[in-house]
């Protein structure tokens, strides 16, 4: 069987087609969540959630949630995750990125245990830490999740889109605007946690907060404003993902690996742009 | 004191504000009137900022009231976080935050902001000759730019009443002038302005009132503190005219936040040096030398013994 025959049979298109929904969808909204998680110096907090999605996972399996279920067992611990680690990170106690640390490091710990306890195959802890090796077959149930909760950040962001841009710009003044700044935080920490479980499984564990922090960080090498940052975030991480899914497909790599190897050049190449652009200038 | 003026902007009656549970300013009474210009002087760690925060409803007053006018907007221009300074946004996006607080619709679809909000925007930037520079992004300003930008904000959220926190901190001395200037007009043009300040010079020269706070614990608790710290502790703050504020300094009787106040206030002539220090002003009775504090160790409670004034008298 040629690669073409392959991606020609009707149960694979489709199952191409849902994961490439799945993933657009995934890519954009973690790219417009990245550009305030960046910006406010939170990027720990996508890093933190992601292994405690790992963990969730991990505790899943020991709970018996059969497979199909995974994605809304894990929510839950993920939202709990985002309000935990964002109160340690906020808190003047202990260094907040100290404190995510601790969390990430400790929920990785334990999942691992719980992993090696139950006997669950290496090849799985693999595909749940670096993103299943093949495309991820979705349930309808599955799909429909994803599309609805990718659709809620999108719509919070773009009608709070200019509280969430004097929040990250300057939380003081914010507050003095009337703005419920912890709010908003603890909003945009669930719905990280929300979009780093709906994306595990296709990119897994380790390189789903690239989808965070690479768009809004290339974005920044060129935009000079907050709203042209937003857009060529969501347009820079969209397409990559879009290619880097294509070339998965043609040459049978791991999804996960090839999107976020295709954002570092990407990335490579505004910071490229960006230098000439600074140069140009002076 | 509400009787006495027809407009309180804000006003605070036995205000004591804490911070982890820590009381930084106690017991303050001060009112803000249309058209002030109230400059909040004091050492390190006298709860200036603090103050600013609870005036803009960020922190609870532990104690005491504190009330803003009825309908009275506050701009407020915070101190520059590391953050801001390399972020991505074009200073037309930054002075339209300012109407944040304005807008009617609280939900929005995307960035934008209405008419209203625009013309008022374009309004502040002009108003402080930024105009040109709509299109730029923030992070290319220089800090002066930067500053000006961030007061055209908080002239969009208020004409009433602006908190400035440390304006001109990081601003080199021409930029510093130039915002000086910029605060003037302002006020001249009916805004009242609540700044805070660590230079003393300006603070005497612009404002028409000062209020001072007091270091509480007599200094940060470094051991070789004997002086007059019962005394220092139970000083009460001063808030009143510049004039008479300025005075209280020229005889040399507001010892509440040490030396940083001497340095205009005392007649040069009378400023001696010390090697090896840095100069900040003593004083110096007849024949007689009196330490000049070094800037590095936080000022004694009070002043020695040879030059104890009277304690109260800039207190009214």
């Amino acid at each position: 069987m040629t690669i073409q025959s392959i991606l020609a049979s009707p149960f694979l298109t489709s199952v191409v087609i849902r994961s490439l929904i799945v993933g657009v969808l995934v890519s954009l909204c973690s790219a417009l969540l990245g550009v305030s998680l960046v910006l406010k110096r939170y990027s720990m907090i996508g890093d933190g959630l992601s292994h405690v999605g790992f963990f969730a996972l991990a505790l899943c399996t020991a709970a018996g949630v059969a497979g199909a279920y995974t994605m809304e067992a894990s929510i839950p611990i993920v939202v709990l995750a985002a309000v935990l680690i964002l109160r340690l990170s906020r808190s003047k106690k202990i260094k907040g990125d100290a404190a995510c640390a601790i969390v990430s490091t400790g929920a990785v710990a334990i999942g691992t245990l719980i992993n090696n306890i139950l006997g669950v195959r290496s090849s799985d802890v693999c595909s749940s830490l670096f993103g299943s090796a093949s495309l991820v077959t979705l349930t309808d149930k599955d799909l429909w999740l994803s599309v609805i909760l990718s659709a809620l950040v999108l719509v919070w962001y773009v009608l709070c889109a200019r509280r969430i841009f004097a929040v990250t710009f300057d939380e003081p003044f914010a507050r003095s605007a009337g703005v419920h700044t912890e709010r908003l935080d603890m909003m945009m920490a669930i719905l990280t946690g929300i979009i780093i479980v709906v994306g595990m499984k296709m990119m897994g564990a380790i390189m789903i907060s690239a989808l965070i922090l690479f768009p809004p960080m290339t974005a920044m090498r060129l935009t000079g404003s907050f709203r042209a940052t937003v857009w060529v975030s969501g347009v820079v991480s969209v397409v990559s993902f879009v290619i880097g899914f294509v070339l998965a497909c043609l040459f049978s790599l791991q999804t996960g690996a090839t999107v976020v190897t295709v954002q570092l050049c990407v990335f490579l190449l505004f910071a490229l742009a960006g230098r000439v652009k600074v140069r140009s200038k002076r | 004191m509400e009787q006495m003026t027809d407009k309180i902007l804000v006003s605070a009656d036995g205000v004591t504000l804490s911070y982890d549970g820590r009381p930084v300013v106690e017991n303050l009474t001060f009112s803000v009137t249309p058209g002030m210009y109230l400059c909040i002087v004091g050492a390190n760690g006298s709860g200036k900022s603090t103050l600013m925060r609870a005036i803009t409803g960020i922190l609870r007053p532990s104690a005491g009231t504190l009330r803003v006018g009825s309908g009275v907007t506050i701009g407020y221009l915070p101190q520059q976080s590391e953050i801001q300074r390399d972020f991505p946004a074009s200073v037309w996006e930054v002075a339209l935050s300012g109407c944040l607080g304005r807008v009617k619709n609280r939900l929005w679809f995307g960035f934008g902001y209405d008419k209203e909000a625009q013309n008022r925007a374009e309004k502040a930037l002009a108003m402080l000759g930024m105009e040109h520079m709509k299109k730029r992004s923030y992070n290319e300003l220089s800090g002066g730019q930067q500053q000006r930008v961030l007061l055209a904000r908080a002239l969009c959220a208020s004409d009433d009443l602006l908190l400035l926190d440390e304006p001109v901190t990081g601003l080199d001395p021409d930029a510093a002038r130039e915002m000086y200037a910029i605060i003037r007009r302002l006020n001249d043009s009916g805004t009242a302005i609540l700044m805070v300040t660590h230079d003393m010079e300006a603070a005497l020269e612009e404002s028409s009132h000062i209020l001072c706070l007091c270091q509480r614990h007599g200094g940060n608790g470094s051991g070789g503190q004997s002086g007059n710290t019962t005394s220092g502790r139970n000083h009460a703050n001063f808030f009143g005219p510049t004039d008479q504020y300025r005075a209280g300094l020229a005889s040399d009787e507001c010892s509440c936040c040490g030396m940083e106040h001497d340095r205009k206030a005392v007649d040069p002539r009378r400023i001696i040096q010390i090697p090896g220090s840095i100069s900040l002003g003593g004083t110096m009775e007849i024949g007689r030398a009196v330490p000049v504090y070094d800037k590095k160790r936080p000022a004694p409670g009070g002043n020695t013994s040879d030059s104890t004034p009277g304690g109260k008298g800039g207190n009214v």
